[in-house]
């Protein structure tokens, strides 16, 4: 019997991000417009195996999912021990134009989620002409913060364990368990302070609120969809911040939390399916 | 039943959860947890119930303590919870339970306390 293999295959990008030398780990599948897919804070691109894995997607667009740089396999610059890791939106911007320019995408699409979705607002705000589409999945300009992240970081609690029972609670109850475990599997074995991290940007960083009203949506199309059972980026943070863009698409989505893509792929994909078509 | 009855039904409940057990397996703690105006002493022992009491206890220790309204609760308790009542965290950011005193035990073993404060969610639905 021939061997199950899944359609996408994984390899490593060597490029800077900032002068900085970078070893990118990425997954990609399928043929035709370039989709970049972002991933949550403290997870991986293993969140977006299963839109690789669906012919419908991936006979018109070429799927790509890389590793922020701390995260999932790609490994933390050289010399990373010796500072406290942190996004910035500067940098992170950074590494998502560095990826798309060193893989030569042509204006591509890109997706992304919770912080992900945060910085497509930054590429709209910034970048827009360099991209064909963008759509922030759990995405707003700001939102309240709901717990500490010093507890995410401290030798007598477990970094993985407690990211993963923070962020369970924004997965929806109606998600499948394997879909849900899976999920909190990824944010059990990021590395030490890494979720942390990429909340400086979400909390202190990243304020949009400022900026979201100059986004021209005729220079590139944006999608919002988010959640109803997301608590950290509410519906009522979604829906403020579309009334702020003119020409913004906005969707509410329904027995779905804050990992849409991971938490449950069959629920997502009725969502996703039709801002897909618009974009081919 | 209202939900400081329902409540009372947490040692049942746990003793029928082998997996919460064994998860739990680290944890001693004494901690209170209010429901409405009606707070309950729990003694926890290596993850089991060794003691519920129900009602006020004078000067009593305990490391932590998790308040939240009658609403929270029973909400919280549906089968499948609305959105904003499905999680401990989402109860605390609409200001319907806090969570107060030395947080370490209940940070060290949260999806723990998220799980056995979520069990009355396996009681019949109020008629």
């Amino acid at each position: 019997m021939a061997p199950a293999l899944e359609p996408m295959i994984g390899r490593y990008l060597r490029t800077e991000i900032d002068g900085v030398p970078h070893r990118l780990y990425f997954e990609e599948a399928g043929q035709g417009i370039p989709l970049v897919c972002l991933h949550t804070a403290g997870a991986d691109g293993r969140q977006y195996r299963h839109l690789m894995t669906d012919p419908e997607v991936t006979r018109r667009f070429r799927v790509l999912a890389f590793d922020l740089p701390w995260h999932g396999k790609s490994t933390p610059p050289d010399g990373w021990e010796r500072g406290e890791y942190r996004l910035t939106t500067a940098s992170y911007t950074a590494a998502i134009r560095a990826f798309c320019r060193a893989m030569e995408l042509e204006r591509p699409a890109v997706m992304g989620c919770s912080i992900g979705g945060r910085i497509v607002l930054n590429l709209a705000i910034a970048h827009a002409a360099e991209f064909r589409a963008l759509i922030a999945l759990e995405a707003a300009d700001f939102q309240s913060p709901w717990y500490d992240t010093a507890w995410l970081h401290r030798p007598d609690v477990h970094g993985g364990e407690v990211c993963a029972a923070l962020v369970s609670g924004l997965i929806a109850p109606q998600s499948p368990s394997a879909s849900r475990h899976e999920t909190l599997w990824m944010y059990m074995q990021g590395g030490p302070g890494v979720f942390k991290g990429d909340l400086y940007f979400y909390r202190v960083d990243g304020d949009l609120r400022a900026k979201v009203k100059t986004i021209d949506t005729k220079v590139c199309p944006l999608y919002l969809l988010t959640g109803e059972y997301d608590f950290s980026c509410t519906p009522d943070d979604t829906l403020r911040t579309a009334a702020q863009i003119a020409g913004v698409e906005v969707q509410i989505m329904k027995e779905v939390g804050h990992f849409p893509m991971a938490e449950n792929p069959a629920k997502f994909r009725e969502y996703i399916m039709p801002v897909l078509a618009k974009i081919s | 039943m209202t939900p400081s009855v329902r409540f009372t039904q947490l040692p049942d409940l746990l003793a029928a959860d082998a997996d919460l057990r064994r998860r739990g397996r680290w944890v001693d703690v004494d901690c209170r947890v209010d429901i409405g105006a009606e707070p309950f002493h729990l003694a926890i022992r290596r993850g089991e119930l060794a003691g519920l009491e129900r009602g006020p206890r004078l000067m009593r220790t305990i490391a932590f303590s998790i308040r939240g309204t009658d609403e929270a609760w029973q909400r919280h308790w549906q089968k499948v919870p609305d959105p904003g009542w499905h999680d401990l965290f989402a109860l605390a950011k609409r200001g319907a339970a806090s969570m107060e005193g030395d947080l370490r035990p209940l940070l060290q073993n949260l999806q723990y306390f998220k799980d056995l404060l979520a069990l009355p969610r396996r009681l019949p639905e109020e008629s």
